[in-house]
């Protein structure tokens, strides 16, 4: 993590190499969110194939570096930073996969949302600005991983509220809108559940960005308030 | 099973008293004629703790532990400058007027490699105390089996105490050497890389006595293995070129050295 690098030039090739699948594997899941989030918009069948059919690779990835991380700790004895890189990208690697499992459902239930009609995934526009936020989140969370960027990690943790504000507010319309007629309640329960799909995905942001909090400053940072992970930033 | 040992680990760093000085180096220096090995360390030893001292070869790790038994008043031109005070008495370990035979009367130093006497299993145990002056053989033999307990050994040995001490097998003599050691009743344990000639059983014996010992004696520990510092030791001091870079508490230095210098030794991008 530092500027000087291993010793041991197959344990840094290790690490630069876990690394980047994490990368790799976020880059996936984001692209597996945006194409969800457009069924859920198109009802395009070939993307909701494509979506269910992907989420088998994500999983591949969770399994693989899993994998890699055993290997480092059984064979490096990774300390300090070194160990904190590796205990954060096993937690990570987990939401990540949990993530992309949100984007399969969320794809899911777009074909039987649009079955109803198309007009009723297009009512709720706060749906689709809440994915937004919570690509954003992921974006950014990854941004920060790849650059060890604690102060922007920060950032995403901030963003969590956004979208827990647009769920609620999704609900409200939901609740009206079935209220206003029955016959809704089929497709308007399944956007509930995109909702909050979309809800959890930020939630899951949000964890990578205190895992990438933990491995810069070595701080555990779930479960802590906005306000006292800030006065920990500024602490150097 | 997590939970609860996690529970206990909390609970046991809340309810853990605090940690009492039993001894403290004091702007130490040391000097092999004119070159300095020691920096003007500041360091403090907590009574019936572990504290282990990592660094590369040649940061001053060995000779630090030596100080505290005077080992280099054996070679001319040795020098010391500043204190190690031993508490609750508050002696300078290094003041002139201070005799190292009674300083060594009051710790003990376990090898690198087992370096038992050419005796009997019980005379290596025993000739701490006959050299005390302890000539009753009752005392001597109910000393002798309380250190061979308290160094694991004497379940292995009770039957076989006349035999010469060389028959026993590596792990086996360094024990001895820690029977030795404890026969005295040391105030502070001094152990120079006291593993690293042993296979990796007898060193977890080694370890599983360390963790036991702390309960009544106060240790300090060399040692170039830096999991075992991790597995063994409550505090450890990072040193570099006869300085005290980092001390703090192991499960803190491990996970969140402060300086980068110690960041480095330990993730092993320093060479």
């Amino acid at each position: 993590m530092g500027a000087t690098e291993h010793i041991s030039k197959a344990f840094e090739a290790d690490l630069d190499t876990t690394r980047t699948r994490v990368l790799q594997m976020g880059g996936l899941v984001e692209a597996q969110i945006l194409a969800a989030i457009n069924a859920y918009a198109t009802g395009s069948a070939e993307l909701i194939a494509q979506v269910i059919e992907n989420d088998a690779r994500v999983n591949g990835y969770e399994v693989a570096i899993d994998g890699a991380c055993n290997h480092i700790v059984v064979k490096r004895q990774p300390a300090a930073s070194d160990l904190r890189l590796i205990m954060a990208i096993s937690k990570i690697v987990t939401d990540l996969e949990r993530m992309g499992d949100e984007a399969e459902k969320i794809a899911r239930m777009a074909k039987g949302i649009h079955e109803h009609g198309a007009h009723h995934a297009q009512r709720f526009p706060a749906v689709r600005h809440a994915a937004q936020i919570a690509v954003k989140m992921l974006r950014q969370s990854l941004d920060a991983f790849a650059r060890l960027d604690a102060a922007s990690a920060a950032e995403v943790l901030k963003e969590d509220s956004a979208i827990d504000d647009e769920f609620r507010s999704v609900l409200r319309q939901l609740i009206t809108y079935m209220m206003e007629d029955p016959r809704t309640i089929t497709p308007a329960l399944e956007i509930v559940w995109v909702a909050k799909a979309v809800e959890r995905i930020g939630d899951h942001a949000k964890n990578v960005a205190e895992q990438v909090i933990y491995i810069v400053k070595g701080t555990d940072v779930r479960h802590t308030s906005f306000a006292d992970v800030e006065r920990e930033l500024s602490k150097e | 099973m997590a939970a609860v040992s996690v529970a206990s680990a909390v609970e046991s760093r809340a309810s853990a008293p605090q940690a009492v000085a039993k001894a403290e180096a004091k702007g130490l220096s040391f000097y092999y004629g004119d070159f300095r090995a020691l920096k003007g360390l500041d360091l403090v030893v907590h009574e019936e703790r572990v504290t282990a001292l990592i660094g590369p070869s040649g940061c001053g790790k060995s000779t630090f532990l030596r100080c505290f038994n005077r080992m280099h008043d054996l070679y001319p031109g040795n020098r010391y400058e500043g204190e190690i005070r031993l508490y609750p008495d508050n002696t300078n370990l290094l003041a002139p007027g201070v005799d190292p035979i009674e300083v060594r009367m009051r710790l003990s130093m376990v090898f690198q490699k087992p370096n038992p006497f050419p005796k009997s299993i019980f005379e290596n145990v025993a000739y701490g105390l006959r050299v005390r002056g302890e000539r009753s053989r009752r005392a001597l033999e109910d000393k002798v089996e309380a250190a061979l307990r308290g160094a694991s050994l004497w379940e292995e040995v009770k039957d076989r105490l006349k035999d010469l001490a060389f028959n026993l097998s590596g792990g086996q003599q360094q024990r001895l050497c820690i029977a030795r050691a404890l026969a005295t009743d040391p105030e502070l344990l001094l152990f120079d890389e006291p593993t690293s000639a042993l296979d990796p059983i007898a060193t977890a014996s080694i370890e599983e006595l360390i963790t036991d010992l702390k309960k009544k004696i106060t240790i300090l520990i060399v040692t170039h293995n830096m999991q075992q510092a991790a597995r063994v030791s409550d505090y450890t001091a990072y040193m570099y070129l006869g300085e005290l870079i980092e001390f703090g508490r192991t499960d803190e230095l491990f996970i969140k050295p402060k300086n980068k210098q110690t960041e480095d030794y330990i993730t092993g991008r320093f060479g």
